[in-house]
């Protein structure tokens, strides 16, 4: 077999870049299966910890916002609805926080070895998202407790799962190429998303929103994913706000395709500036 | 019919520079960038202003550089720290894309820019070669076909579930080379990697690269200082100055002309203004570093009977007190061989500001016909001023030697035994048993 020729030309790096990322899929699967290996090394409860976070952040919540604040919950157990919302937020904002990261917790690889970057970011989302997938066992155990049944729109669940993963991809890729040039953002990040988990509606029903402001408020990616959450696991009681959920899908499009440019835009020089 | 493996054609590549910035950070903080675009915008400069903004220089680590390497060949890349082999190294292994021109290459690119990329200390040795071998570009298939190969090459079957971090510096080497030296690219580039792990394994990295290159066609780029092993396992050599090609060819020549470089042709000086170094000098600093022989010329290759010359020039940028100048000679291998000190003689100088220059000779009996470095330093009581690591000692020669004999011996350094003539002697008494 006649080996194929490889050129490098000065601004022509681009050319193969997606035959090779298909190429090292491979990579991409064993970077995520070390993470995931490495994520609970060490650990004496090890995997324990992906439902215990959830779990007592939940039950805070139910405690402050659905006692002592006593806010609607639309007929559906506080549980159930911060819990619902909690699953995503959690997803999101830890698939946010490990693929900005990503990149220079790996600078030694990028610095050494070529690949298409993208692979980083991508596979520390899927650290994250296993995350999820344990924690949503936990769901169906509470789902069984409070005898919530399961309809046809469960079935959706994926694709409100898939649109924040793009969600916390596209994020995730804006600040893992700024994060290369501009380490402040390590700084930013943390602070972001716990503000997030109080401007998200995770401890509320987002129906608790003024209706003239839910447009804006839906400006928030997070709120169509978790209004979708709530609806396809609670059933009939919530109704989903469409024009908002239509505003969200159409920002993490928007946010997925420029953290996509700016990160393939950036993508050359890491090497250089990592 | 030699087929052309790799074509580069006037490959180039542009750093920026920034200047007025610590040489400590090693990224741009927002803040700044922020903070100098708001300066601008609130204060507009006028001439005169005694702050500008900082400047970027270009600076060229690699210029205008051509050469081929043909299937199959072993090409040893030299040069000085700086000449923009690191750098010709990332191009090739497309870490980072050229400012300007072109390079082909035939199939599939490796590199070995350092061993152990990617291992991760907490995954097991036999999770970390399926890891190692995915980042360095081989399949699953192919890793797992080449497993059992690696594990014995790499002498840790013992230790296969143990995570790495609990190896030893020397396992964790020769495992992470076995990965990479069972990959299967059409070029391999190595960087420096035999500088590690005991002599044996040293033995078994060179030979594997032999095999790499001589039954498996495979194209190799090696770099090293370790000019014994360039000589041993090179056809031809690229030799690096300054980001340019100096010489491309056979490599005796290529050696002589590395070991010959810094110098203008005239005199042997190595320049060293712009030598990398561990840190920046403060208080006194090392101008340059001369090799001559007995007679006082150039020294490029001297005889192992003769000794070598060495004259340090420095400046004392202030009055310097109790100032000591140290020399060490490292052996090719990394191993410190001796170090000797200014002050073994004399006592330690205060010095004013200005230029001064030190000779010292070295006999060269003491030591093998291999490559030694020399680091020489500027101590001011007890701190350093400044001090340059891993300058190469001309080339030591023995026309008498026999190269059986030379690569048999032991060590680093030779001792000059006095041996007496072989005499008979009277028949040995045997002891009896007692009865």
């Amino acid at each position: 077999m006649i080996p194929s020729r490889l050129i490098i030309e000065a601004g022509k790096a681009e050319q193969h870049y997606w035959a090779d990322l298909w190429r090292y899929r491979e990579l991409f699967y064993f970077l995520s299966w070390r993470d995931i290996l490495v994520r609970y090394k060490q650990t004496t409860i090890g995997v324990l910890w992906a439902v215990l976070r959830p779990v007592l952040t939940t039950a805070v919540f139910v405690f402050v916002f659905g006692r002592l604040a006593k806010m609607p919950s639309e007929g559906v157990p506080y549980p159930v609805l911060v819990f619902a919302a909690m699953l995503p937020w959690q997803f999101f904002s830890g698939a946010l926080t490990e693929a900005s990261n990503s990149l220079i917790a790996n600078a030694n690889m990028i610095s050494k070895i070529y690949f298409p970057r993208l692979i980083i970011p991508a596979s520390a989302i899927i650290v994250a998202l296993t995350d999820f997938l344990i924690s949503l066992l936990l769901l169906a155990a509470l789902m069984v407790l409070y005898r919530i049944e399961p309809t046809w729109r469960l079935l959706l669940l994926p694709v409100f799962t898939g649109v924040a993963l793009l969600a916390s991809l596209g994020a995730g890729l804006w600040l893992a190429a700024l994060n290369v040039e501009y380490r402040d953002f390590r700084y930013v990040l943390p602070f972001f998303v716990q503000f997030g988990l109080y401007v998200s509606p995770v401890g509320f029903s987002s129906s608790v929103v003024p209706e003239q402001w839910r447009l804006l408020y839906s400006l928030n990616p997070m709120v169509g994913v978790i209004d979708g959450f709530r609806w396809s696991i609670t059933g009939v009681e919530t109704v989903i706000y469409w024009p908002g959920m239509v505003v969200s899908l159409f920002l993490v499009a928007l946010l997925m395709s420029s953290g996509l440019w700016y990160f393939r835009k950036t993508e050359r020089a890491f090497a250089d500036v990592i | 019919m030699p087929d052309i493996a790799i074509r580069a054609e006037k490959v180039g590549k542009k750093y920026l520079l920034r200047h007025q910035q610590s040489q400590t950070r090693r990224y741009v903080a927002l803040r700044d960038v922020l903070a100098d675009k708001a300066r601008r915008l609130f204060r507009p400069r006028r001439d005169g202003e005694t702050n500008p903004p900082p400047s970027t220089e270009e600076f060229w680590a690699l210029k205008d550089v051509d050469f081929e390497v043909r299937q199959g060949e072993v090409l040893g890349v030299i040069g000085r720290n700086g000449a923009g082999k690191s750098t010709l190294l990332k191009l090739l292994s497309r870490i980072t894309e050229p400012t300007t021109g072109r390079i082909e290459m035939a199939g599939r690119v490796a590199s070995l820019l350092e061993v152990g990329t990617g291992f991760h200390p907490e995954l097991t040795g036999r999770e970390n070669i399926f890891l190692n071998g995915a980042i360095l570009g081989m399949s699953r298939l192919e890793i797992k076909a080449r497993f059992d190969e690696i594990v014995a090459f790499a002498e840790v079957e013992k230790f296969l579930d143990t995570p790495v971090k609990r190896y030893s510096s020397g396992m964790y080497v020769r495992l992470a080379f076995a990965v990479a030296a069972h990959l299967q690219p059409e070029v391999l580039i190595v960087d420096e990697v035999l500088a590690v792990g005991d002599t044996e394994f040293q033995k078994k990295c060179i030979g594997r690269m032999q095999t790499v290159a001589q039954n498996e066609g495979r194209t190799v780029l090696f770099v090293s200082h370790n000019l014994q092993t360039i000589r041993q396992l090179c056809e031809r050599v690229l030799l690096l100055q300054h980001g340019r090609v100096a010489f491309v060819g056979e490599p005796h020549a290529g050696i002589t002309g590395y070991l010959n470089q810094g110098g203008t042709g005239f005199s042997n000086a190595i320049d060293l203004h712009t030598y990398p170094r561990q840190m920046s000098p403060e208080g006194g600093r090392l101008i340059s570093i001369t090799f001559l022989d007995e007679q006082g010329q150039p020294a490029i290759r001297l005889p192992a009977t003769s000794s070598l010359q060495v004259e340090v020039r420095f400046r004392a940028e202030r009055p310097l007190k109790r100032l000591d100048i140290p020399m060490a000679v490292t052996h090719a291998e990394g191993m410190r061989v001796f170090s000797e000190t200014y002050s073994d003689q004399f006592s330690k100088a205060d010095v004013n500001p200005g230029d001064y220059m030190l000779r010292f000779t070295l006999p060269l009996r003491f030591l093998k016909l291999e490559s030694y470095f020399l680091t020489v330093a500027l101590i001011e009581d007890g701190r350093a001023c400044d001090q340059v690591d891993g300058l190469p000692l001309p080339e030591i020669f023995d026309e008498q030697a026999d190269p059986h004999l030379e690569s048999h011996r032991w060590g680093v350094v030779r001792i000059p035994v006095e041996w007496q003539p072989l005499e008979s002697s009277a028949p040995a008494v045997t002891i009896q048993p007692a009865p």
